[in-house]
Formats: structure tokens, C-alpha cells, sequence
């Protein structure tokens, strides 16, 4: 067996509930967010945005806001003289610096630095643009068609039929069987068409960035950013920069849902930095954030499936079309291998669609794609449960993936949890409670892979004997806790013991960004990993201490101890008693991990929601939420819970309430909270979190990542409550009460 | 020779093949293969992908042994939130 793989043992400091080393800071504001570094003869830097949807830039002046008082520049994207030479980079530079076109409503098209705010404001009012306003699209739908307005010729893929439009730039198809012939084996089969509206991951703190860069190509950044790494060798890219002379800092970080996984400002707070020759400081409105960064795709889903009277699938189809904004992303194709991903199906095909219209370029949102995917296919299964007579949670047990099962999008899966989230589910106290009038109840699944990735740990063992431990990866869901409680676990030490900090990007190797729900896996096994390396200089230490061979030692509840009576009799030596003498024995002691960590395990999870509908007005309560997952094992349980809450509160929010709103110019017409509406404590009752533990095979401590499942089924479950509880199938997110009394009267 | 699973879509640029045998032994080997033998795979493969062995997804790691009876199935490169 690798030394990577699970190894059932029994924790001392895992699986506890220590209090949150980040919390004091946090809840007395001296934490430091993006927004709260100044730096010596800072400017602000504010962007000019597009108020088209898709417009030729002709021309733009600038000459009138360089001379305005306080202003130190003013660039426009021929400052970026940098041109990269990749498709990817060359979207990312013209999604945060319009080039030819402005191709959404919030695109940036100019930037300027002053000494304040509001002689930033006036050199942005002063700035004249010349636009040629085009046609535009916002429906995934209308742009697939041919004719439809194209924003940018060229990135077609070649999977792609020639004859569609340029808009659409990927196709992916999954599966295995002969659907059509499943098909015949089914006594019903229910087909319908889904849709789901663009929502924002809703983070509370805006994107925000201080950065310096001089002539000699010198640069520092303080970012809020999901992955500082990104933010360095991304901007580095961009503007043609050696990657070694950017020192990026990431900041406390007030949310991000994979929303701050990409580079907004950044790239434009360089600039505006080396031609001014000042640190600049940017930071987005709420305006800002919703109009130019995220959100999620939206979404035109095709789900097929036929069973037979006692409930097995016999085949399924899904046809996941997604708008993704104005640039590539793969939102489609991820629904295209995630929306039958829980069921073992003989028949299945699958058609992933990724298209770009005249909107915001969607970046990641928790489990991107697959929370779409799931409220369509769990929506179909719902139906044709209730139409067959069936118990829904009995239909998916039978039809259920289990170990050796061929997925849908073609692994077979090793051991998997999604059976014992059903068991769970149908075993609570939730699924047997009374239901009163107007009130349904629904129950959904999801799926997500998880993953890992290039990573970087450091663990100093200090003077004193307590630890120090770096990681490179932001912390957005109590990494540094659950890092110092593995370290603390290995080493036989109380976590109060291991202090962990966030190191800069010239402190660690590469790290990949905090995405996938990859860091308790991945940078948890780094830990691991350094601790034994620090565990073995310190046995070796201790072995020469004793004048014994360093095999003879043992590690032993925070000491080195002789493994066995032939190895001699010495008293253990604590990592204290070791550290004290570091000097005389060979120098200061650290262990250290770099990996690319593979092996990550899938998750499952299986919620529950019960919900009200109000038939005269068509609002929906929620009455009570249990979420059930498979964490494999809960490293610091409370945080685990607040990711299963958090991703369920957001589901409920993406279900019942919030959407991007566009008028028919194509400008977004709630960018705000006020008109965005996502749910609030007053809005939800308790969510329940219930954590199974299904070891993962390939991490030491049986680690999964639990970051993003929780956000898959939510849609699905309050879709299938609200179906229920009003009589009629809700079909179109969000269900709001406009739409569910609408449904009401039509029924 | 390894077996590789291809997506449906991939299919079509491996002369409508959704599996293909390659000669390899780890992980490069095989991505190397595929675009030597079905070079019209070349523009996915550098764009990335994601390969599951035998129930495992991995992305990167040129050294992963694949054995002869190991299942393998390539997948789009992932990305997570």
C-alpha cells in the first residue's frame, strides 16, 4: 500500500471541534480584507464600463481626463502592449481591457489612477468613447441559432457542427448504450425542457487589489483572491511579465464560491500602477461585482428518462445547453458529466453545449455546472416516482451507483457514499414528519468530482517546539484550522501548538488555486506528509542524541522514544526537548511536502427540503432543510457543517429567488442586493447537516472534498417540494412567486 | 496495450473508434500515443484532459503507472469552485 492511501487509525485531534484560530480576527474587524491595505502616495484606481451590451469601440479620448487635477493616468487597452499568445490568456486580458468590441453590459473599456475618489469619478466622466453599438444576444437558445448576433468569430472548436453559429464554441457527448432502446423497455417515459437563470456566487466582499509595479518589471500585489498563484502567473501572462518579480500576498477573503478563481482588476491595477509610478488601490462597487465579475451560466436543459413500473431507469438522455457570458468556460460540459452521474445506467447519453452571449463571462460557482444539470435530471426521476406510485427515495436507491458501477460519464467507481446518503435520508426523522396543507416535501442528489493539484507545505518546527506551518492557499473554509489540526494529529501535539499562515507567492512553490474542493484533500496531504518528513529529522535527532541508529526510534505521542528494548533504555525526548538543542544537533529542524495530489475521491450528497406555497400570492417558505453528505472524514466537523449549510442556503437562494434581470437593451437591470435578492437568515429555518464518513481511499486520512457537493441538489429538492406542494412541475429557476402562480392558474 | 475510453464526441477524431488501444506504461505514454496514433485528438489534448485509471481521476502526473488491465477513460479537463 502508497503511503498515500487510507489507513484506518484512531485521531486524537481530528474529527474534533477546536475554536476557529481566524475567528477572534473575524469577528472583531481586525481581520484584513482586500480593501484594507494603504500603501504610501496611494492612488484609486476606477474603471470606465461599457453601458452597451455589445458595441464596436470606435474611438476613445482620453486627453480630456489626463489633465484634470489628481490624476496620474489614464489607460485604455492599447497600454497593454503585451499581446499573449494563447486563446485562453488573450480572453482573459480582453475580458478585463475591451479591445475591439465591448461585448457586455460592465465591460471595461478604460481605467484611470488619481489621488481620490472623486478625482478618479471626474476623470472617468471625462473620458469620451465613440461606440457602434451592435446587435446582441442573452439567450443560450437564441444564440446557438444560425444568424444570431456572433461575438467573436473563430473559437468554434472542432467538435462543433459547421453549420451553428460561432457562438457556440464546445460540444461534448458521455455515455454508453443505445438509449432509443431503452427507451422501448420503459412502461413511462417523461421528457421535458428546464431552465435555470444566471445567478452570482454573492460573495460579501467585492474584488479588491492594491498593486505596485516600477519600471524595472518589480511588482507586488495584495489580492482577495481564491489563489494568489493564479493571480501572479495570470498577470504575468497577461502583460508579459517574469513571473518571478510579481510577489503576490493574498488578503483575508470574505467569500468567493469559485467567483475570485480568475482575474478581474489585477492585470489593470499593474498598469495603471508603472505608468503612474504609485501603488494603486482598485476595489468594485456592488455595481461592479454584479455587472463585470462572475456569475454562473444559464441554462436550457433537455432531460429524457424512461423507468418501468417498479422503478428502473431503462435509459436517459440530456441535451445541457449553457450560456457562459462572452468567453469560453465549460459550464455545459461539466452538466454533461455530472447530471447522471449518481445512477447506474445501462442506456445513457449525454450532450454538453457551451456558448457565449452578450453577458458577463461566467466564472466558477461551486460544483460549476452541476447544480443545473442535477435540477433537471432529479426533477424528471421526481416525476416519474410520483406518476409510477413510487417512494422517490426507494427509486433512487434502486437505480442508485454503488462500487463497480460504469458512471455515466465512464469510470466505474471505486467505493462511493451516494447508498448510505439514501439510507441516511430515508432513516431520519425529516422524511417520516407530517406534512400540512399547501406544504410538499422533495428529495434530490448530487454529485461532484473533486480534484487536487500542484501543492506546496512548509512546517518549521520553532525554538520552543511549537509549529509553524505555511500553506499557499487562500483560506475561504477553515483550511488553516483544519491544516494545523493534521499537523498537530501527526505530530502528537495540541493544535493550540500549530499556528498556520497563508504564505505569499515567494515563500511556497506553485500552489493551484482553492477551487475543486481541493485544499483539506490536497494541501491536508501535504501536511501530512511534511510532518513525517519533520518526524524523521527529529527521530534522527534524537538517535544521535542517544548514540543509536535513527531506525531505532519511534515517534510516540509528540516524542521520540527507542522503538524497543534492544534499542536502549532512554527517556523520550519531546519535540520541545528536540527543538531546544536544534543548534548542537545539526541546525534548525522543518519538514516539507511538494506534490501534484491525485487520487481526490468523488462526493455525494442526498438533501431533503419541505417547503409552503401560498396559492393566493405564490410565495414559497422553506419549513425545513437536512442536507446529508459524504465527507470522508470530517477533519474539523463544524466547518464541515458549514459548508453543507452554506452550500444549501445557496441553492435555496438560486431556486426561489435570485436571477440576473436584463432589459431589452441588454443591460442589467438589478445589480444590487436590494433588487438581487438572496436569502437571509429571517428567510430559512435551521439547516440540518448530517456528515457521513466514507473514507476516501487515496488520502491518509480518508479526506474528501466537501466544499461543493452541497450546492448540487438544493435546486433539484426545492423544485421537487414546490412541485408537490403546489400540484404542478415547476420547470424554470428561480420559482419565484410570479412563476409559481402563474404555474398555479395554469394548472 | 492499454485500452482508452474516449468520450462520444472525441470519437469522431479517432476514426469514429470510442475505444482505442495504445502501448503505454504511465500516464505520458499514453497521452503521447493517443496523439501519435489519432493526431486529430491533438487540438483536445492540448487544450487538457483529465484521465481516470481504474476509478481514479488524474490530470497531470506523467509518471502514473497504467497497467494492461487497468480501465482507463479520458475525460475533459476538470475545473472545481
Amino acid at each position: 500500500m502508497a503511503k498515500d492511501e487510507y489507513a484506518a487509525r484512531e485521531f486524537k485531534v481530528v474529527g474534533t471541534r477546536p475554536l476557529r484560530p481566524d475567528g477572534i480576527d473575524k469577528v472583531t474587524g481586525r481581520a484584513r480584507y482586500g480593501a484594507d491595505i494603504s500603501a504610501p502616495g496611494m492612488l484609486v484606481g476606477m474603471a470606465l464600463r461599457s453601458p452597451h451590451a455589445h458595441a464596436r469601440i470606435k474611438s476613445i479620448d482620453t486627453s480630456a481626463a489626463e489633465v484634470l487635477p489628481g490624476v496620474k493616468a489614464v489607460v485604455t487597452r492599447a497600454d497593454f502592449t503585451h499581446q499573449p499568445e494563447d486563446n485562453a490568456t488573450a480572453d482573459i486580458l480582453d475580458n478585463c481591457m475591451a479591445g475591439e468590441k465591448a461585448l457586455y453590459d460592465g465591460h471595461a473599456v478604460a481605467a484611470v489612477a488619481a489621488t481620490s475618489r472623486n478625482a478618479a469619478l471626474a476623470a472617468l466622466a471625462a473620458i469620451k468613447v465613440d461606440y457602434d453599438v451592435l446587435p446582441h444576444v442573452m439567450d443560450v437558445d437564441d444564440a446557438m441559432k444560425p444568424g444570431a448576433p456572433v461575438l467573436l468569430r473563430g473559437r468554434k472548436q472542432e467538435s462543433v457542427p459547421a453549420e451553428m453559429s460561432d457562438n457556440v464554441l464546445t460540444r461534448t457527448q458521455y455515455g454508453h448504450g443505445t438509449p432509443e432502446e431503452g427507451f422501448k423497455k420503459a412502461d413511462l417515459v417523461i421528457e421535458r425542457n428546464f431552465k435555470t437563470a444566471a445567478t452570482h456566487q454573492g460573495y460579501i466582499e467585492p474584488h479588491a487589489c492594491l498593486a505596485t509595479l516600477g519600471a524595472d518589471g518589480q511588482g507586488d500585489m495584495w489580492v482577495c483572491t481564491q489563489g494568489h498563484y493564479m493571480v501572479r502567473n495570470t498577470c504575468a501572462a497577461v502583460l508579459g511579465l517574469d513571473a518571478g518579480n510579481l510577489r503576490v500576498t493574498a488578503s483575508e477573503i470574505g467569500g468567493g464560491f469559485g467567483g475570485k478563481t480568475t482575474v478581474f482588476l489585477e492585470p489593470t491595477a499593474l498598469v495603471l500602477s508603472r505608468k503612474s509610478g504609485r501603488p494603486v488601490k482598485m476595489t468594485m462597487t456592488r455595481d461592479e461585482v454584479f455587472r463585470a465579475s462572475g456569475p454562473t451560466a444559464s441554462t436550457s436543459i433537455d432531460i429524457k428518462i424512461g423507468m418501468t413500473r417498479d422503478g428502473k431507469i431503462t435509459a436517459a438522455t440530456g441535451d445541457y445547453r449553457y450560456q457562459n457570458g462572452a468567453y469560453e468556460a465549460m459550464n455545459g460540459t461539466l452538466g454533461a458529466m455530472t447530471g447522471f452521474a449518481p445512477y447506474d445506467l445501462e442506456h445513457v447519453r449525454t450532450t454538453g453545449w457551451d456558448v457565449v452571449t452578450n453577458r458577463p463571462k461566467a466564472a466558477a460557482y461551486r460544483a460549476p455546472g452541476a447544480p443545473m444539470a442535477a435540477f433537471a435530471v432529479e426533477s424528471v426521476i421526481d416525476e416519474l416516482a410520483r406518476e409510477l406510485g413510487l417512494d422517490p427515495i426507494d427509486v433512487r436507491l434502486k437505480n442508485a451507483a454503488r462500487e463497480g458501477t460504469r458512471s455515466a460519464y465512464g469510470p466505474t467507481y471505486p467505493a462511493i457514499g451516494l447508498e448510505a446518503t439514501l439510507e441516511a435520508a430515508k432513516a431520519h426523522p425529516h422524511w417520516a414528519a407530517p406534512l400540512g396543507e399547501n406544504q410538499g416535501r422533495g428529495v434530490a442528489c448530487g454529485f461532484w468530482f473533486n480534484f487536487g493539484g500542484d501543492t506546496c507545505v512548509s512546517l518549521m518546527i520553532n525554538p520552543d517546539g511549537t509549529v509553524s506551518l505555511s500553506e499557499g492557499n487562500p483560506d475561504i473554509g477553515g483550511s488553516r484550522a483544519s491544516m494545523s489540526m493534521m499537523a498537530a494529529e501527526e505530530l502528537g501535539i495540541p493544535m493550540e501548538q500549530v499556528r498556520t499562515i497563508v504564505a505569499d507567492t515567494a515563500s511556497l512553490g506553485q500552489n493551484e488555486v482553492t477551487d475543486g474542493s481541493r485544499v483539506t484533500f490536497a494541501v491536508g496531504l501535504a501536511t501530512i506528509k511534511a510532518a513525517r518528513h519533520a518526524i524523521e529529522i527529529m527521530k534522527e535527532r534524537a538517535a544521535m542524541t542517544w548514540g543509536i541508529e535513527a531506525d531505532a526510534v519511534e515517534w510516540v505521542d509528540g516524542a521520540a522514544q527507542p522503538a524497543g528494548p534492544n534499542a536502549g533504555k532512554f527517556p523520550p525526548m519531546t519535540i520541545a526537548e528536540i527543538a531546544a538543542i536544534a543548534s548542537n544537533t545539526g541546525g534548525p529542524i522543518a519538514g516539507h511536502h511538494e506534490v501534484t495530489a491525485e487520487g481526490a475521491g468523488v462526493s455525494f450528497g442526498t438533501h431533503i427540503a419541505d417547503t409552503e406555497v401560498d396559492p393566493e400570492t405564490g410565495a414559497v417558505k422553506v419549513l425545513r432543510y437536512t442536507v446529508i453528505q459524504d465527507a470522508g472524514k470530517a477533519v474539523h466537523p463544524a466547518y464541515v457543517e458549514g459548508q453543507l449549510q452554506g452550500g444549501a442556503v445557496q441553492g435555496i437562494g438560486w431556486a426561489l429567488n435570485e436571477e440576473y434581470v436584463y432589459g431589452a437593451d441588454g443591460t442589467l437591470q438589478n445589480p444590487g442586493f436590494l433588487d438581487y435578492r438572496i436569502p437571509v437568515a429571517s428567510d430559512l429555518p435551521m439547516i440540518d447537516p448530517v456528515i457521513l464518513e466514507i473514507p476516501n481511499p487515496g488520502h491518509p486520512y480518508g479526506v474528501r472534498g466537501v466544499g461543493e457537493t452541497g450546492i448540487v441538489p438544493p435546486l433539484a429538492a426545492l423544485a421537487n417540494a414546490v412541485s408537490r406542494a403546489a400540484g404542478v412541475r415547476l420547470t424554470s429557476l428561480p420559482m419565484s412567486p410570479p412563476k409559481v402562480l402563474a404555474a398555479l392558474k395554469e394548472a | 496495450m492499454v485500452a482508452v475510453r474516449l468520450w462520444g464526441s472525441l470519437a469522431e477524431f479517432a476514426d469514429g473508434h470510442r475505444e482505442v488501444d495504445i502501448a503505454a506504461t504511465n500516464l505520458r505514454e499514453l497521452l503521447d500515443g493517443l496523439a501519435k496514433a489519432h493526431p486529430a485528438l491533438k487540438p483536445q489534448l492540448e487544450r487538457g484532459v483529465s484521465v481516470s485509471i481504474d476509478g481514479r481521476i488524474y490530470n497531470d502526473t506523467w509518471a502514473t503507472p497504467i497497467s494492461e488491465t487497468s480501465e482507463v477513460v479520458l475525460l475533459s479537463r476538470l475545473v472545481g469552485g
